[in-house]
């Protein structure tokens, strides 16, 4: 393609965005996730960039997503929280996964560097619940030799703004702590027991850094991106494992997606030897029986892309790619399912 | 004759298009006056239709519970509601006396030259984002708070008795005191803008014979420009207080969005307008229910303070009349 030949489609795309008619190209529009919108936008991006295909992601919320797709207005939604199986039937959607993430626990702890301090995952729930008040609790400093815990109140920092995190947290707390279980449970947002709200990854992460002797849970890239002190966690199999896309991956790997039906599973606290516990995956919903064959199509044609071509990208922006033999059950389920 | 004839049957007409251009521009006007309070109906009717599902699982208990749990679905506006009244009457409690000083030294004792500048600056307050404001509380008054303002509160009226419960919390500076900081800065703007024009409009006559009978600067304003201007000045502080109330980006960064009772100041707790604007977008069905019709509770604690503002102005212009 020339230079020449490109600005003229280029100009033609514009005028007909400007005309308001998607008649040349079908242009797939989805909706949802937060979690997983600037992956979505990356991927659109350079998705465009290789077939000239279009696709539209806003970010609204998971359970907006889900709402769209619901109501048809979309051809796809994203959720970081998947859908029963007798919901999706009812409703009549397919689901898939798209991305795998992590939310991690971190901290505010003069000369504590990232990765140094451990807790399992009942201390965690007992911090949260406000039972464990003080870091130098005989419950922390038992399991953390050599680090220098400060005599002082622990200060703990939620979301307060309704998100798929905090699903993904509190299933996790639910999973290893009965009192969590039966005291808050699991949602996307929940009555806290104790602590501070913050709006956002950005809110909570801001919170953390401006109260010392804070503790709070963001998404990795987050941790990451604002040099936050991350801890470690102990798993299922009782290692104590570091938040990174390979613990992320060993989650997703050992996660029994076989036996599952519509990738119904949430991955926290997953069996395997190095896998993170509160590891995330982020789902997308579409309508077995679209309403436009052609866009629905092109749809799960960007998702094949993205899993094939995305990795990189996904890598570069702290995802995790899924494993292989996750996308060849994702292809045959779509066989499968979709008319 | 027959001019005369035309010219009367031309001004016949001329009237009848004036009046009917007038029944036109009447209806035009009405309608225009009645588009702002239909849609003030219908706005209060569709939150209270979008709050129908939990009113009618929770009853008037939904506004008296203070529990906020959305993974049982109980929810109650009473710690919400608690935590917009505080924020509000301490942003009032430090921007009325502030404003009343800002009104005062620009029209009373600034030199002429230097009160343009400055009122216009106080102005320009009022135009900065109110996410702004939010962003300079959380990164700027939140660790000056921490490091001075909360151990010296903690101090020196944390024993008090009686308030010293108010005054006694963790140093974290994020919470109701320091929410109700903030919006005493942005409501500043308004009420001391309001005081300015109004000081005013007070006839240089009875100020300057009061100073010939020997009155000092404050007398003159305590006792002439004050009572005065005093239904005005109530209007400033009701706009204050209004604005106050809905606040909702500046307050959502810094008063810890916990719906949580506590009696401190230092605790974190949050606003109505903060709670709806972190929760709408994760919220469904009975949540969402639930926030809407915190949306209409806001709406009608809103309308009674203004109400309560028009019944004191009555009052006061009633009372002056008997005098």
């Amino acid at each position: 393609m020339t230079v020449s030949t490109r600005l003229t489609a280029a100009t033609f795309g514009l005028a007909a965005a400007l005309a308001g008619t998607s008649a040349f190209a079908a242009e797939v529009t989805g909706a949802g996730s937060s979690f997983v919108y600037p992956l979505m936008s990356k991927w659109s991006a350079d998705y465009n960039a290789a077939t000239g295909n279009k696709i539209n992601y806003q970010s609204i919320g998971s359970s907006g997503g889900i709402a769209q797709i619901k109501a048809s207005t979309v051809d796809f939604g994203a959720s970081d929280k998947p859908m029963e199986p007798a919901e999706l039937t009812e409703a009549g959607l397919i689901q898939f996964p798209v991305t795998i993430g992590g939310v991690v626990p971190v901290i505010n702890v003069e000369g504590i560097e990232p990765g140094r301090l451990k807790l399992t995952g009942t201390l965690l729930a007992d911090i949260f619940l406000g039972k464990v008040t003080r870091w130098n609790d005989a419950a922390i400093t038992g399991i953390n030799e050599g680090v220098s815990l400060p005599d002082t109140k622990i200060t703990i920092v939620h979301r307060s703004d309704g998100s798929g995190s905090t699903f993904n947290f509190t299933d996790y707390l639910s999973k290893v702590s009965p009192a969590w279980k039966t005291e808050v449970g699991s949602g996307t947002s929940v009555k806290w027991p104790d602590g501070l709200g913050g709006k956002g990854n950005e809110g909570v992460a801001a919170y953390v850094k401006q109260v010392k002797n804070s503790i709070g849970y963001v998404e990795l890239s987050y941790a990451l991106q604002s040099k936050m002190s991350f801890t470690r966690l102990q798993n299922a199999a009782g290692t104590f494992v570091t938040p990174s896309a390979e613990t992320f991956a060993a989650a997703a790997a050992s996660a029994d997606w076989a036996s599952t039906s519509d990738f119904s599973l949430i991955i926290t606290n997953a069996p395997g030897q190095e896998a993170w516990p509160i590891s995330a995956t982020v789902f997308a919903m579409m309508r077995a029986e679209p309403k436009d064959a052609e866009r629905a199509k092109a749809a799960r044609e960007f998702f094949a892309w993205g899993y094939a071509d995305g990795k990189q990208q996904a890598a570069a922006l702290d995802y995790v790619p899924l494993p292989d033999s996750l996308v060849e059950q994702i292809k045959a389920y779509w066989a499968a399912r979709v008319k | 004759m027959t001019s005369i004839a035309v010219t009367h049957t031309r001004l016949v007409t001329q009237a009848r298009r004036d009046a009917s251009a007038d029944r036109k521009f009447r209806t035009l006007v009405v309608l225009a006056a009645f588009i702002v309070l239909v849609s003030l109906i219908g706005v209060a009717f569709s939150m209270l239709w979008g709050g129908r599902e939990v009113l009618s699982e929770q009853g008037l208990g939904f506004f008296f519970s203070t529990e906020w749990n959305p993974v049982e679905n109980r929810y109650g506006a009473l710690v919400p509601i608690f935590g917009t009244l505080v924020t509000s009457v301490i942003a009032l409690m430090i921007a009325v006396p502030v404003s009343f000083g800002i009104a005062v030294y620009l029209t009373e004792v600034a030199p002429v030259w230097l009160r343009t500048p400055v009122g216009s600056a106080i102005e320009l307050l009022a135009g900065i984002p109110s996410i702004i404001y939010g962003m300079w509380g959380l990164f700027v008054l939140v660790p000056m708070m921490t490091a001075y303002v909360t151990p010296w509160l903690n101090d020196h009226l944390g024993a008090l008795p009686f308030i010293g419960e108010l005054f006694q919390g963790p140093p974290i500076g994020i919470g109701l005191l320091t929410a109700g900081f903030v919006l005493s800065i942005m409501v500043i703007p308004f009420i001391s803008s309001v005081m300015r024009e109004v000081f005013l409009t007070v006839p240089v006559r009875l100020k300057e014979s009061a100073y010939a009978l020997g009155a000092t600067r404050w007398e003159v304003v305590w006792n002439i420009v004050l009572p005065y201007t005093r239904s005005a000045v109530i209007g400033g502080v009701f706009l204050g207080l209004g604005r106050a109330l809905g606040e909702t980006m500046a307050v959502a960064y810094v008063v810890g969005n916990t719906v949580r009772f506590s009696a401190s100041l230092l605790e974190p707790g949050t606003t109505i307008a903060a709670l709806i604007a972190n929760d709408f977008a994760e919220a469904t069905d009975s949540y969402r229910s639930a926030l809407l019709l915190l949306g209409f509770v806001l709406f009608v604690v809103t309308f009674f303070i203004l109400a309560i503002a028009r019944l004191m102005l009555l009052r006061l212009s009633r009372r002056e009349g008997v005098r």
